[in-house]
């Protein structure tokens, strides 16, 4: 007994090498870095967008293809990795403030976009946003709207108008707050029509004082947590991506009753594909991009991730307006026409040290007070 | 022994706070719908879920395989230095081992983790690798963090060790490897058991040593979990989780049972002896 336990640990391990160990020389390795949970991975019967590509890639080259996919939780996790230049990826999906950064720091490949036929689908009102100004870099992969939460069973229908909701002392107690910086302050800007990405104190210093008179009326300030709190109604009001309410929307409990609204002023964001400097099979990312733009592929990520898609054959889908509702359509896609307008207005941009350090401080003072 | 109406007030307090959690896991993960605060119905749904995510499953075959060839390759290394510095004749010598052994365990994670990655890096550039970060570099990182566990469990094993022992088995004609392995390893058999089944726990949990020395292609378990915030955790992962946790249940009941078992004989060993030698004395 006690010679066997080592003996089958050891089996086992040289086992488990010998298995990693056989990729076999003629497969191509295909390198690919996302956010976690954000493709559609054949979890509950929908379509595997990995395997499925591995798989159209041999039946249309005739050589095997590896894709290695690995995830991050952040954009900031993303970036130090691969800034370190410890890894290599072939294809990256950071959000926008994200990419303009790379771009500048030259961590960004111009893209082939005669590789990407596909590109044609993307709507022109997603093309020569403020990170990618030119077209160069980016294929926008999703984008999403912040807007309003609250539980129709606690909140008047009439107090539902633009972001006085999250401020309405009727509520107090039942509103929940971004828990990080940015997000709780640009509610405030917003609501005042101020700047969000404006490096003058004075700006930051009335959205503070705005932050502090809804202090008093506020649960807590949440991030992930704001799905259960909502879920099972323990908050009645609370601000986050119109994708992710309907995620809530699925899990509500039967006492509550979730709706959602677009406040006047509010923060855009687009994830996009980009191929970043340490790229080893460049055409081959290229392939994967245009991949993930046709059709079934892209249709199945919307479906699975539930933000909105920038891709025409998504929008205009027959099938995927039926899978997700009348509603759900609606919310997630509220126009487009002047996109880029409002976006380039009032999405995130990146702001620099100074400001940063200041809103931070003023955070900090809001947290303690 | 009976317990005062606050001493067991105050049991059941710790383990509703030890247990509450990981039962609340393991009652949503039969749940049928995705919610944590609603059960709707019983069901295996999220287990079968489980089992069809390839993504998951593979980061599950690589947490293992690492643990496994961690554990095994520090045990073994753990035990020759162990060994090495027991040896060690200078008082002055021995002292400075054992603290330079002891610097990675005090060391914070993020620390070991961070050096580590710049560590994997330099020598990466220095041969011209495109990537520097594999399994090979993880391998490392995870013997590095296990190895002094291993010896602080094997030391106290050896200087318990009756020190005549070796030196009789060489008297009647063992070679002094023979009597390593014949008698010093039977001996310090225990410390080296659970020094190897604690790089395998510490290895299997570990989070951020792991997230700074993950290379291509190559995540672990808890690396997946954690990147999954951007949109919630799926009940798949309570799944995982409790199956997990039986799994640790299951070993540590049957190591436990191994240390009783191993006790026993010890005590009745002693005990034998010690008769002799009242028998002798008479």
């Amino acid at each position: 007994m006690k010679k066997l336990i080592p003996i089958l640990l050891l089996t086992a391990m040289l086992c488990a090498i010998l298995l990693t160990g056989c990729g076999g020389k003629d497969t191509l390795t295909l390198n690919v870095y996302n956010w976690g949970e954000y493709i559609s991975d054949g979890s509950e019967d929908s379509f595997d967008t990995i395997r499925e590509f591995e798989k159209w890639y041999e039946a249309e080259y005739g050589q095997k293809l590896k894709v290695n996919y690995d995830t991050y939780a952040s954009n900031e996790d993303m970036y130090n990795k691969l800034s370190t230049g410890a890894v290599s990826y072939d294809v990256v999906i950071p959000s926008d403030y994200m990419i303009a950064r790379m771009a500048a720091e030259n961590m960004l490949l111009p893209l082939d976009y005669s590789n990407i036929p596909n590109y044609e689908y993307i709507d022109e009102s997603f093309r020569g946003l403020y990170y990618d100004p030119d077209n160069v870099y980016t294929v926008p992969y999703t984008y999403g709207v912040v807007g309003i939460i609250y539980n129709a069973n606690v909140v008047d229908e009439a107090d539902a108008v633009d972001w006085d909701l999250m401020w309405n002392s009727k509520y107090a107690g039942n509103i929940v707050q971004f828990n990080n910086s940015r997000d709780a302050f640009a509610t405030a800007q917003y609501k005042l029509g101020l700047d969000v990405n404006s490096t003058d104190h004075a700006n930051w210093d009335a959205a503070l004082a705005e932050l502090k008179t809804q202090a008093p009326l506020i649960k807590s300030y949440v991030m992930d947590e704001i799905y259960n709190m909502m879920e099972s109604g323990e908050a009645a009001v609370g601000a986050y991506y119109a994708g992710d309410y309907f995620t809530m929307l699925d899990a509500q409990s039967d006492s509550v009753d979730l709706r959602f609204y677009y406040p006047e002023r509010t923060n855009y964001f687009v994830d996009a594909m980009c191929i970043p400097s340490s790229c080893q099979h460049k055409e081959l990312a290229e392939i994967f991009i245009n991949y993930m733009l046709s059709e079934e592929p892209a249709i199945a990520n919307a479906e699975y991730i539930y933000y909105a898609s920038p891709n025409a054959l998504v929008y205009e889908s027959a099938d995927y307006a039926e899978e997700l509702g009348e509603e759900a359509m609606e919310i997630l896609y509220p126009g487009i026409e002047n996109f880029s307008e409002l976006y380039n207005e009032y999405a995130y941009r990146n702001l620099d040290a100074e400001t940063l350090d200041y809103v931070n401080t003023l955070w900090e003072e809001l947290k303690i007070a | 022994m009976k317990m005062k109406p606050l001493a067991k007030f105050y049991t059941v307090l710790v383990m509703v706070f030890l247990f509450a959690p990981i039962v609340i896991l393991l009652v949503f993960s039969f749940n049928e719908a995705k919610s944590l605060s609603v059960f709707s119905g019983f069901s295996f749904y999220w287990y079968r879920e489980l089992f069809r995510d390839s993504d998951t499953l593979g980061a599950v075959r690589n947490t293992l395989l690492l643990a496994v060839s961690a554990s095994l390759l520090s045990t073994v290394m753990g035990t020759a230095a162990a060994v090495g510095i027991f040896k060690l004749r200078s008082k002055y010598l021995r002292t400075i081992m054992d603290t330079v052994t002891n610097i990675p365990m005090i060391n914070p994670d993020i620390i070991t983790g961070i050096s580590l990655m710049l560590m994997f890096v330099f020598v990466g550039r220095l041969f011209g690798a495109a990537t520097s970060l594999s399994f090979w570099t993880m391998l490392i990182a995870h013997i590095t963090f296990c190895l002094p566990y291993v010896i602080l469990q094997v030391l106290p094993k050896l200087q318990q060790m009756d020190k005549s022992l070796p030196e009789a088995a060489q008297d009647l004609g063992c070679t002094p490897l023979r009597a390593f392995f014949k008698v010093e390893i039977p001996e310090i058999l225990p410390g080296i058991v659970t020094g190897l089944i604690m790089a395998f726990t510490l290895s299997l949990d570990d989070f951020v040593i792991s997230y700074f020395t993950a290379g291509n292609g190559f995540q672990t378990l808890p690396i997946r979990i954690y990147n999954m915030t951007k949109k919630t955790v799926t009940p798949k992962m309570y799944a995982l989780a409790t199956i997990i946790f039986f799994v640790i249940l299951i070993l540590l009941m049957i190591s436990n049972l191994f240390d009783s078992e191993s006790a026993e004989t010890v005590r009745k060993a002693k005990e034998k002896k010690s008769k002799k030698m009242k028998e002798n004395t008479k």
